[in-house]
């Protein structure tokens, strides 16, 4: 008879004495330590969403696109031809603050699992990280880490990076976030859904071995918060192999391409526990594991350390046995450990077996949906404000020189270039890439068509910490407006959504808030959310981060050729501002940077105007009228004109008409611009300051390009939409004017060396 | 009398990951075909050019190239190379020919010690082989490098005869064609980005011309005057044949 266990040992698991009166209550007397093992994971923060589950129901999960909401390993979405593309984002935040290569590599790899596990080929990947400010070494070493880590597993992996986004805050510094994103092509009618299904059948192991490594890894850490036993969490942390996950890739897909498996689940946070219990749920059948025939790493670990471990590139499969042999001789080809481990059962329980013994026996769709439900009573908090900010002269005395409070700006870690970190990803391999990093979007074709798909994050921490409603709502409308800006159709969301600890009612708060946010603008924008994680406990010493709901959009093109980038392409060319003429001090860049604050309220995004603005623009970028179109976000107006300008010639150049443009992708050679910005007076929240027309931030607003000569019929297309003429492109000089009188001229070249100026940051 | 497509033979090796983007590649060429060749073959299938692609063979977590020289599909590579067959190693299959020995000198990390992916201009220093008879010489070729060990060294007495042999191929230059502080994203010996043997059928390279063959996506068309001169040069060794 197996060791029987105590409540004692469910309060050092992380239960509560409620959860483990209602195990004993399930498995009608007190469990076996197995038993307890597996409830105490399932029923972690992490594998059960206990706090999340009750709010996330909010959200809009389906539409017409839609072939698979959240639920799976990833949302999948119609993209036309019989295309469709699989999406998941997750976090790997309390690894990767304990060890930022290993703890990234992982994450990686762990998502990307999550992709090809349902059939799909993963064809991009994204990563939105986020650390304390740059002056500490300690940040600069998590940076470092985090991108070599990511850069190690993705480039061995063939996956192209292409795109992401990464800022800093003090708030992040005792825990950083790292969440991945990728996304994979599937034919629509090849998708496989990780459930157990026909008596009998194998329950097969596919990769490498297990170990002790990760016991308790991703599901632990990220089930709590930070303290000073940091370090002493090292060893929960998993160490990656990208090579066999490349062979993993290969192997499974073909596994699934000749239909040679019933369905397949990775094995992620809490490992075979997790996988086994959800696949066997998920199907109504019961599953018998055999512990003892798992191959190990090392001889002596027992069942419990075997049913945890949370060893990477692993794989379970249900096969059938006429099939087997042929599974076996895939993975045998690609050099892959397969191992039958178990069998699909009537029983409807899951049991683990030890040498015969059985060691536990679960009910598993009880494990699966009894797992408790905690909603915290909320309690706004103190720091929230109703009001903006009043800009005095005295608490915001305006600068003197304007052309060096935008060079500032640019040379501000969160706006400057981030080329340091996306060269070292490779972001063309797989031949999709049109768009590279560095744009508004990533853009991939799809071979053999015409078609593309584009993707965006996004997510101002900053804004959602002022007003998480208003500011997670402004992240999902920036993502689509930056897959407008590219010319795709936004069709889906999926989001990481990051918060400090649950238990407390102002996290709580800033969570309800922020899930009402993205599902208004995912209703109003037509982008339903279809896969996603949660992590909570992201403080450290009871400091928690800034509420991060992270945004990752799906956006699709009919036609790929159709897509434009923010690069000012040809002198002479008009531009032109579409959209709120609007410019808030409250929680932008030029607060932090030129005075210190993060404080106000910042504005809340106007979705009709919104909606209208993304579908004329597209209208616009369709009928091939636009030179160019690019989101103004962090910096507001002026930092957004200068980024057109340092893209004119800092760019991949296969984008320009001009063929010696595209063959030396204008190095150093930019474009400059003249542009009025009218009166300060009639931009809203500027209060009658040229600096915060200039600097100031609003949601809603693109700055385009378009041939002189086509002003006319753009103007037919954007009908009645807010817009204003700026000025030209033109010379080699951004200038600035406000009524004719000028505000600043700086060379171009001299933004551009602000711009890519972070190197010097991290040396 | 249009000729039969020239035979591609692109290399697989676990961990190969720019093997199906060659492939692609030369399915762009109306007058060519390709088809895969698994590391644990040793038939050829007859092809007429064999590609060694990039990624990270057998997880490269020995020295680059190191282990995948020891394929039984090498074996076959590096007797069709000394028979005179074209092979050309693209990144991590530049790697391995020089692990095998069948390209001079070596490949070490990048001075910059982090992978790097980046737009490079190549400048053509010779057009007398099967790899670049399609170019000027001089010409420039805007291609992309992705590599963490792509830092080209050689001792000197061999670099000597290597340009006494004009077997430099292809060099890091800036957009005006100059070797140029900045260029060379590698810190490779004297801005080399691509040697061939003295024989001229063995081309390595450190760029990815496969992933520069088609308008409309971001890598451009400049790779393509590569795969092209070595569609001619078979088709002109088929002529002479005939």
């Amino acid at each position: 008879m197996s060791r029987r266990a105590t409540l004692d040992a469910a309060i050092k698991l992380g239960l509560t004495a409620d959860e483990y009166a209602h195990i004993c209550e399930i498995q009608g007397g007190e469990p076996t330590y197995v038993e307890l093992a597996i409830y105490s994971l399932m029923w972690s923060e992490h594998c059960s969403y206990k706090h999340s589950r009750p709010v996330l129901s909010r959200f809009p999960t389906s539409g017409p696109r839609i072939l698979q909401g959240p639920g799976e390993n990833a949302g999948i979405i119609d993209v036309g031809d019989g295309w469709a593309v699989a999406m998941k984002v997750e976090s790997h935040n309390h690894p990767s603050a304990v060890e930022p290569f290993q703890g990234a590599a992982t994450g990686v790899g762990g998502i990307v699992r999550d992709i090809f596990t349902m059939g799909a080929r993963p064809c991009v990947s994204m990563d939105s990280l986020r650390f304390g400010e740059l002056t500490e070494p300690r940040q600069r070493f998590l940076l470092d880490g985090v991108v070599g880590g990511i850069a190690h597993y993705g480039n061995c992996l063939g996956i192209p990076t292409i795109g992401g986004e990464i800022y800093f805050e003090p708030s992040y510094e005792g825990n950083c976030l790292v969440n991945a994103m990728s996304a994979g092509m599937i034919r629509s009618d090849g998708i496989v859904r990780a459930i157990a299904s026909g008596v009998g059948n194998h329950v097969v192991l596919i990769g490498s071995k297990t170990g002790r490594d990760g016991i308790g890894g991703a599901s632990v850490l990220a089930s709590q918060e930070f303290d000073e036993t940091l370090e002493e969490k090292r060893p929960s942390v998993q160490v990656g192999d990208p090579f066999t996950e490349k062979k993993l890739i290969e192997a499974c897909l073909e596994l699934i391409h000749r239909k040679l498996v019933v369905s397949m689940q990775d094995l992620g946070a809490a490992g075979l526990t997790s996988s086994s219990s959800e696949m066997s749920s998920k199907g109504f059948v019961g599953l018998d594991i055999h512990a003892d025939r798992v191959p190990l790493r090392e001889a002596d670990m027992e069942p419990w350390e075997i049913m945890i471990s949370e060893s990477q590139e692993r794989m379970l499969a249900i096969v059938t046995d006429e099939q087997i042999a042929d599974v076996r001789e895939v993975c045998e080809r690609w050099d892959l450990d397969c191992t039958v481990i178990g069998a699909v059962t009537d029983s409807k329980m899951l049991r683990i077996w030890w040498h015969g013994e059985r060691v536990a026996n679960i009910p598993a769709r009880r494990l699966a949906d009894e797992s408790p439900v905690i909603r915290t009573p909320s309690v706004k908090p103190d720091y929230i404000v109703d009001e903006p900010v009043a800009v005095d002269d005295t608490g915001y005395p305006p600068p003197k020189d304007l052309g060096a409070a935008l060079t500032q700006l640019l040379a501000a870690p969160n706006i400057a270039s981030k080329r340091w970190a996306w060269e070292q990803y490779d972001y063309i391999v797989q031949a999709n890439t049109v768009q590279i990093p560095g744009s508004d979007a990533a853009v991939l074709r799809i071979k053999d068509t015409d078609r593309g798909i584009a993707f965006s994050n996004d997510c101002n921490g900053r804004h959602c910490y002022l007003d998480p409603y208003r500011g997670a709502k402004a992240a999902v409308a920036e993502a689509a407006r930056n897959l407008a800006c590219a010319g795709a159709l936004p069709v889906a969301v999926t989001d990481c959504l990051n918060f400090g600890n649950p238990e407390k009612g102002e996290i709580y708060w800033q969570f309800e808030q922020a899930v009402e946010g993205i599902a208004e603008a995912c209703e109003a924008l037509d982008t339903p959310v279809v896969s996603g994680n949660v992590s909570f406990y992201n403080e450290s010493f009871g400091q928690a981060i800034y509420p991060t709901p992270m945004i990752g959009m799906l956006g699709v093109y009919d036609d790929v050729s159709l897509h434009i980038d923010g690069a000012f392409k040809g002198e002479g060319d008009v531009i032109v501002l579409l959209g709120a003429e609007a410019a808030w001090m409250d929680g932008s860049e030029y607060q932090k940077i030129a005075y210190g604050k993060v404080e106000g309220r910042v504005p809340d995004v106007d979705l009709k105007l919104e909606v209208e603005m993304q579908h004329k623009l597209r209208a616009a970028i369709e009928a091939r009228l636009l030179r160019s179109a690019h989101d103004c976000a962090e910096g507001g107006l002026a930092v957004a004109l200068a980024e057109c300008c340092i893209a004119s010639g800092s760019t991949g150049g296969a984008q320009f008409e001009d063929p010696e443009a595209q063959r030396s992708g204008r190095d150093g050679r930019w474009l400059g611009a003249d542009v009025d910005l009218g009166s300060a007076a009639s931009v809203a929240g500027a209060a009658g300051r040229p600096d915060l027309a200039l600097f100031g931030e609003a949601p809603t607003r693109v700055i385009v390009t378009v041939a002189p000569e086509l002003l006319g019929p753009l103007d037919e297309v954007l009908g009645g939409l807010p817009q204003r003429v700026l000025g030209r492109v033109t010379g080699s000089n951004l200038r600035c004017t406000m009524e004719g009188k000028e505000l600043f001229t700086v060379e171009v070249g001299e933004l551009h060396s602000a711009y890519e100026s972070l190197p010097q940051r991290l040396a | 009398m249009r000729s039969a497509p020239v035979r591609f033979g692109v290399v697989v090796f676990p961990g190969s990951n720019c093997d199906a983007d060659s492939y692609h590649a030369v399915s762009t060429f109306p007058g060519a075909s390709a088809q895969y060749l698994w590391h644990k073959d040793t038939d050829l299938k007859d092809v007429q050019a064999v590609i060694l692609p990039g990624g990270f063979s057998y997880g490269d977590y020995l020295r680059c190239g190191a282990i995948a020289r020891f394929s039984p599909i090498m074996q076959s590579v590096i007797d069709f190379a000394e028979s005179g067959g074209l092979v050309m190693g693209i990144c991590n299959g530049f790697q391995t020919l020089v692990e095998a020995g069948l390209l001079p000198g070596g490949l070490i990390r990048n001075t910059g010690l982090k992978f790097v992916c980046r737009y490079v201009n190549l400048r053509v220093e010779t057009t007398d082989t099967p790899f670049t008879g399609a170019c000027e010489k001089g010409e420039l070729l805007r291609i992309v490098v992705k590599h963490n060990e792509g830092n080209y060294t050689v001792d000197a007495d061999t670099l000597s005869s290597m340009k006494a042999n004009d077997q430099i191929v292809l060099r890091y230059v800036d957009a005006a064609g100059e070797q140029a502080e900045g260029a060379n994203p590698n810190g490779a010996l004297d801005d080399i980005a691509g040697v061939c043997n003295e024989a001229r059928n063995v081309f390595g390279m450190m760029p990815h011309p496969e992933n520069s063959v088609e308008a409309g996506l971001a890598g451009g068309t400049d790779g393509r005057k590569l795969f092209q001169s070595i569609i001619d040069a078979v088709l002109r060794t088929a002529e002479v044949r005939s």
